[in-house]
């Protein structure tokens, strides 16, 4: 019966209901949307990276295993020795430049070597790297910037003629000729890092071993590694960042449904006098704004949880190469739990007052 | 009135109620001594501002005495607290008021269901004696509409009903009928004679009208916060 109270309560009054949910489900939605944004891009970033089809990653002094992926300045000879390593068959290296105002940056490849690695790249549009202003854009970036093969476009200060457009899932999202991102970036005969094949992955290991050994100073990782790495926990600053949403999840859930409850009380006033006149306790009263709580809580989760849905599809329409958005099904009970956290505490005071309602005063009301 | 028994379901002695409103206390009820025996039906008579209500709401637990004894189906209301309060308006005491107020967004069952429910008793199915009140109350083929879809007689039956649900010793009816017309108020007053009757239903009824009044066993009359009157009436 208590159940059907709130539902019928819920039924009665569906605007109020609604926008109560829709207000609920905002939070929701920025802390999915958020964490599915985290793991996207690393989920992307990870994907890109197994795309390179390297086992190895060799990387310059003092750089960290995810960080610093733009800096320029690993001597680029070492792929002419690296290349001499037993059970290396393929290297080659990269140099990026960050796109300013995005995450996202420009690659500089040796198709040649690039494509023992990873396979030739599959032409949507267009063909490969011919010219030094030539660009390679992957679908996603294509359709995020709405440029096709042949036309022009703008990144580094630079206009440059796209020469293809290539399926997405290799390393990049754009892509130029390593000499001229040297030129560009003034980092001659420098890269980022190195990308290494073996004859047998099975030997990963025990190559590194040997690089680490020989090439001290170096940072040398397995891709396996590497895409361990590609977790949110690993960045701290992010971990904060999406703490802190959660809080200001906590408290936007609290007041928007603090102001829902407040309101809801003064309308049914009336109604908490009749039950306080058929005999209800204290406790059955607030336990029904508790409960009605509760549900207005876990409406408002699923909504949240459509609208990031919603989200995704809208980011993937709007910025695909920037903003890949993943749907990350173990953050929904947290998600919920924070909205609902959310709606029992800011019920609480709309409860207590109409507790302290005055039957005699309660039942007057109009 | 022959069906009334002897001991006293309401024992009243020396009730007074001071309500402090900003700085000035208003003295609704200045003394006031009663006694009501079980199966009476006993309508209250007085202008407003008399004390009526006031002593509806004492009687029933929606507000404490400021002094003086309330004895009710044995309870002393006097001496409990907010709890003691609720829960005789839980098991002994239901009221009918002009308003009907029945919850909105319930239908007549569900309305009834409550009333059970927050008394504790189970909430279905019905006890034949209850659907005998049903039956008797007319309504039993508008259990499924909703207030808004009925007529005011219609709402104020389920709101007897409602009453009756929780098999209280008193019935207390704040102007039952203020809100009918003359047809539906006829019908609800002798609906209210009939459960008085046939259950021994003890009932206190408020009311301005001279007729209404009538279909009680005895009529008291208030004035100032006192009772100034009581006035034994024909058998019904």
């Amino acid at each position: 019966m208590r159940f059907r109270l709130v539902w019928e309560n819920i039924r009665f009054r569906p605007v109020r209901t609604l926008l109560s949910m829709l207000l609920i489900a905002v939070p929701v939605m920025l802390i999915l949307t958020l964490v599915g944004l985290s793991h996207g891009f690393f989920q992307d970033s990870e994907r890109r990276a197994r795309g390179v089809g390297a086992d190895i990653l060799f990387r310059p002094p003092g750089t960290s295993i995810i960080g610093s992926f733009s800096s320029i300045t690993l001597p680029e000879r070492f792929v002419d020795k690296l290349a001499t390593e037993p059970h290396v068959t393929a290297v080659t290296a990269v140099a990026n430049e960050p796109i300013g105002g995005t995450f996202d940056t420009v690659t500089g490849i040796d198709p040649a070597s690039f494509a023992r690695l990873s396979g030739p790249f599959v032409y949507l549009e267009g063909h490969g790297l011919q010219k030094p202003d030539d660009i390679l854009l992957d679908q996603y970036y294509a359709n995020q910037r709405g440029v096709h093969a042949a036309q022009k476009m703008k990144v580094l200060n630079r206009e440059w003629n796209v020469a293809g457009v290539v399926e997405p899932g290799k390393l990049a999202h754009l892509f130029v000729s390593l000499p001229v991102l040297q030129d560009l970036a003034s980092s001659s005969g420098k890269v980022s890092q190195i990308y290494i094949k073996l004859d047998n992955p099975a030997n990963t290991q025990m190559v590194i071993d040997h690089f680490r050994e020989k090439y001290k100073d170096y940072p040398v990782y397995s891709m396996a590694e590497l895409a361990s790495y590609y977790q949110v926990s690993n960045i701290p600053l992010l971990q904060g960042f999406i703490d802190a949403v959660l809080g200001m999840g906590v408290l936007f859930g609290f007041f928007v449904v603090a102001l829902s409850m407040y309101m809801a009380v003064l309308q049914r006033t009336r109604e908490f006098g009749i039950l306080k006149s058929l005999g209800a306790s204290k406790g059955f009263v607030i336990g029904l704004i508790l409960l009605e709580a509760f549900g207005l809580g876990l409406g408002g989760t699923f909504v949240g949880i459509g609208l990031s849905f919603f989200t995704k599809w809208l980011m993937h329409l709007v910025m695909p190469a920037s903003l890949p958005q993943a749907i990350v099904i173990s953050w929904w009970p947290i998600a919920g739990a924070v909205a609902m956290g959310a709606a029992i505490l800011g019920a609480v005071y709309p409860g207590l007052i109409a507790v302290r309602q005055d039957p005699i005063e309660a039942l007057a009301y109009e | 009135m022959s069906s009334a028994s002897a001991a006293p379901i309401i024992h009243i002695r020396g009730l007074r109620k001071i309500y402090r409103t900003g700085r000035v206390d208003v003295e609704a009820l200045r003394g006031v001594d009663l006694d009501v025996p079980a199966g009476e039906f006993l309508s209250i008579v007085g202008p407003s501002g008399s004390g009526k209500s006031t002593l509806f709401h004492i009687i029933g637990g929606l507000t404490p005495p400021t002094e003086g004894e309330v004895i009710v189906a044995g309870r002393d209301v006097s001496a409990v607290g907010d709890a003691g309060r609720t829960e005789l308006r839980r098991k002994y005491v239901s009221f009918v008021f002009q308003k009907f107020n029945l919850l909105p967004n319930l239908t007549a069952l569900d309305n009834i269901r409550t009333a059970l429910f927050i008394s504790g008793l189970p909430t279905r199915p019905f006890d034949d004696s209850f659907r005998n009140i049903l039956e008797l109350l007319g309504i039993s083929d508008r259990l499924r509409h909703k207030p808004a879809e009925m007529s005011g007689g219609e709402q104020q039956r389920v709101a007897i009903a409602r009453a009756l649900a929780s098999q209280p010793s008193i019935l207390l009816a704040d102007e039952p009928t203020g809100n009918l017309d003359s047809r539906n108020s006829l019908a609800v007053l002798e609906i209210l004679r009939d459960l008085n009757s046939r259950l021994k239903q003890t009932i206190l009824m408020i009311t301005h009208n001279t007729d209404a009044a009538a279909f009680g066993h005895r009529k008291m009359h208030m004035r100032d916060g006192r009772i100034v009157e009581t006035q034994t009436l024909k058998a019904n």
